[in-house]
């Protein structure tokens, strides 16, 4: 993970400031930098996002192939991850430097999807035992500012909301697949139950959401909350060399709920919003 | 608990400011800058097929017959005599690696450093083993400009403002007013000016955005302290109550800062990088007067890009007030 180093007494000053409840930059311990989503950025995919937290900057992008559905469950499809963490983001991921933190997020995206209710993967299948739909999800992380969980989680949703599924016709009994005639005919999946992740970062005493880089330094364990709309933990980690103790984790777990559920209730308005102003838009992208 | 998830917005041009008469001549590497031969190069230029051509990008300056190209974005070049806010990157022998955003890190000597207790000594083979000591990796520090090397390394040494001139104590030969170097006792007058920082905030900038003033360090009347240093490192940090005469100020203070210094060192902050964002030159009277526009919007607002601009507005509009 990308860090920084600070003084001793730059780390106390960031400590005492959380315990009142005032950051450096003036937010309280549960207040989110001002986030700005994009969809639709590249082209070429079923579905993209970008979304920008603070000066963290994650890309993804979504690409759908046909493939064969998994043994043991053949009536649906899958989601692969990949996380690229690129050496434009922070000079420590040079080279293969960044490939433990892309492991590392892409094995919290793989567990936080795998249950039954977070993605309807019945809608991904063409047909059983021999065709499906894969879903390769790609994360590119642009700039590393802090906080970077939570804004891959807030952009893959983003990005699955935006993916668009050409609908295949497979007459019974014949082995042909054809693409329907409408070009605008699209599988689109269900986000509503996609978890979040929060990332709560224990400082001093007391935990905060969204934490800088700077304040990462001054952290000594993190718990990353995955939570959904209707406020369910679908899956827990911590992070760090620290230690955490079971109240704390009760106090962080039941944050990381309250947060969640506004953090997706935001989310759910920009998107449709963005939705809303249709192919009149004025697109921004990366020159904007 | 706020959240706001916002659809970007393409950013607009800067508006032109008001009563500008004479237009930036902003050039890009490889635009040509005149066909007259007449005119010697400066820094940023090159010449190629008879006539200028700039090899940054940035803005043209004249001045007689000499043209350069002063970048917009670059990183710190070293001039003797800037105050720069450094960080600690490593310990080496006899000397300290600082990091100040330029193109290598600048090396602050241990005969450049200030003893504790204010000992006038030759650095001996204890004071080499006991530098981390003094100053780790990750500590800041504010010191001076001593020396550019040829290849652009900056040499710093740490300075004494209560003279007004600079402690060289590896110089014998220069005389020192009242430092009359005891063997017996520790001497007890007024300790240089504490170069190691405790407890503030680091705002990061453009070196470009910094001004030139006659001092860096500066106590604002709205409650806190701030050093600008030239090398775009900011350092922000709650106004001391008295000058402490505390040996050589290594032992930073690490009692609480309290919340009303805290609220006016993050809205400084945030002010400072609003200010930064919009493009604005950085001076005590800039960010004052962005500070006090600031009040009516909470901390935490000042950081919205359409409070931003409010906020750079009125600044912008009440500094050329008083310069015209």
């Amino acid at each position: 993970m990308a860090s920084v180093t600070l003084s001793e007494a730059e780390k106390v000053y960031i400590v005492h400031g959380v315990q009142e409840d005032l950051r450096v930059d003036g937010r309280g311990c549960e207040d989110y930098r001002c986030v700005e989503v994009e969809t639709d950025v590249v082209s070429n995919t079923s579905g993209s996002a970008r979304v920008k937290l603070g000066h963290t900057d994650i890309l993804v992008g979504v690409k759908a192939e046909m493939g064969t559905p998994k043994l043991e469950k053949p009536n649906e499809g899958y989601l692969e991850f990949f996380v690229d963490c690129s050496a434009s983001a922070t000079p420590e991921f040079e080279g293969r430097g960044g490939d433990d933190l892309g492991t590392e997020i892409a094995n919290t995206l793989y567990r936080i999807f795998n249950n039954k209710s977070s993605v309807d993967l019945k809608t991904l299948c063409i047909s059983p035992r021999e065709h499906c739909w894969v879903l390769y999800v790609d994360v590119l992380l642009l700039e590393c500012g802090g906080n970077l969980f939570d804004a891959i989680s807030i952009a893959v949703k983003a990005a699955l909301f935006n993916t668009r599924v050409r609908v295949l016709e497979d007459e019974e009994g014949s082995k042909d697949i054809e693409l329907s005639d409408d070009p605008y005919d699209c599988i689109r999946l269900s986000v509503e139950n996609v978890p979040c992740i929060v990332t709560l970062c224990k400082i001093g005493y007391r935990h905060v959401v969204d934490a800088t880089l700077q304040e990462e330094a001054c952290s000594l364990a993190s718990l990353l909350v995955s939570v959904t709309s209707k406020g369910v933990v679908t899956c827990m980690r911590k992070v760090g060399k620290g230690s955490l103790d079971p109240e704390s984790i009760f106090e962080m777990m039941e944050t990381g709920k309250r947060v969640g559920k506004v953090l997706h209730a935001s989310l759910q308005s920009v998107v449709h919003k963005e939705e809303s102003l249709g192919p009149k838009r004025q697109k921004v992208g990366f020159l904007g | 608990m706020a959240m706001e998830m916002r659809l970007p917005v393409a950013r607009k041009p800067l508006s032109e400011r008001l009563g500008r008469d004479t237009k930036k001549h902003l050039v890009v590497p490889g635009d040509t800058i005149t066909t007259d031969t007449g005119f010697m190069r400066g820094h940023g230029t090159y010449m190629g097929e008879e006539k200028l051509i700039a090899s940054v990008a940035g803005s043209v300056e004249r001045v007689n017959k000499l043209i350069c190209v002063k970048a917009l974005k670059t990183r710190y070049i070293g001039e003797v005599g800037d105050i720069v806010v450094g960080r600690i990157t490593e310990v080496q022998q006899k000397r300290w690696k600082v990091e100040t955003n330029s193109r290598l890190d600048s090396v602050l000597l241990l005969s450049s450093m200030n003893l504790p207790g204010g000992e006038l000594r030759r650095r001996s083979a204890e004071d080499e083993l006991a530098m981390r000591g003094f100053l780790q990796e990750g500590d800041l520090i504010s010191a001076e400009v001593q020396a550019v090397f040829s290849d652009g390394a900056v040499s710093l040494h740490t300075r004494s403002l209560k003279y007004g001139k600079d402690v060289d104590l590896s110089c014998p030969a220069r005389t020192r007013h009242g430092f009359a170097p005891s063997s017996t006792h520790l001497l007890t007058y007024p300790e240089a000016h504490i170069s190691q920082l405790g407890q503030g905030v680091l705002v990061q900038v453009s070196p470009s955005l910094v001004k030139r003033q006659k001092t860096h360090f500066h106590d604002l009347p709205c409650g806190a302290s701030v050093i600008l240093g030239n090398n775009g490192f900011i350092w922000i940090y709650p106004t001391p109550e008295h000058k402490e005469e505390e040996a050589g100020g290594f032992i930073a203070n690490l009692e609480p800062v309290s919340l009303a210094d805290r609220e006016v060192i993050s809205r400084l902050r945030n002010c400072i990088i609003s200010l930064v964002t919009q493009r604005m030159m950085l001076y005590d009277t800039s960010i004052l007067y962005c500070y006090e526009a600031s009040l009516p919007h909470q901390i935490k607002d000042i950081l919205k890009p359409e409070i931003m601009e409010e906020i750079v507005m009125e600044t912008r509009q009440r500094l050329l007030e008083q310069e015209g």
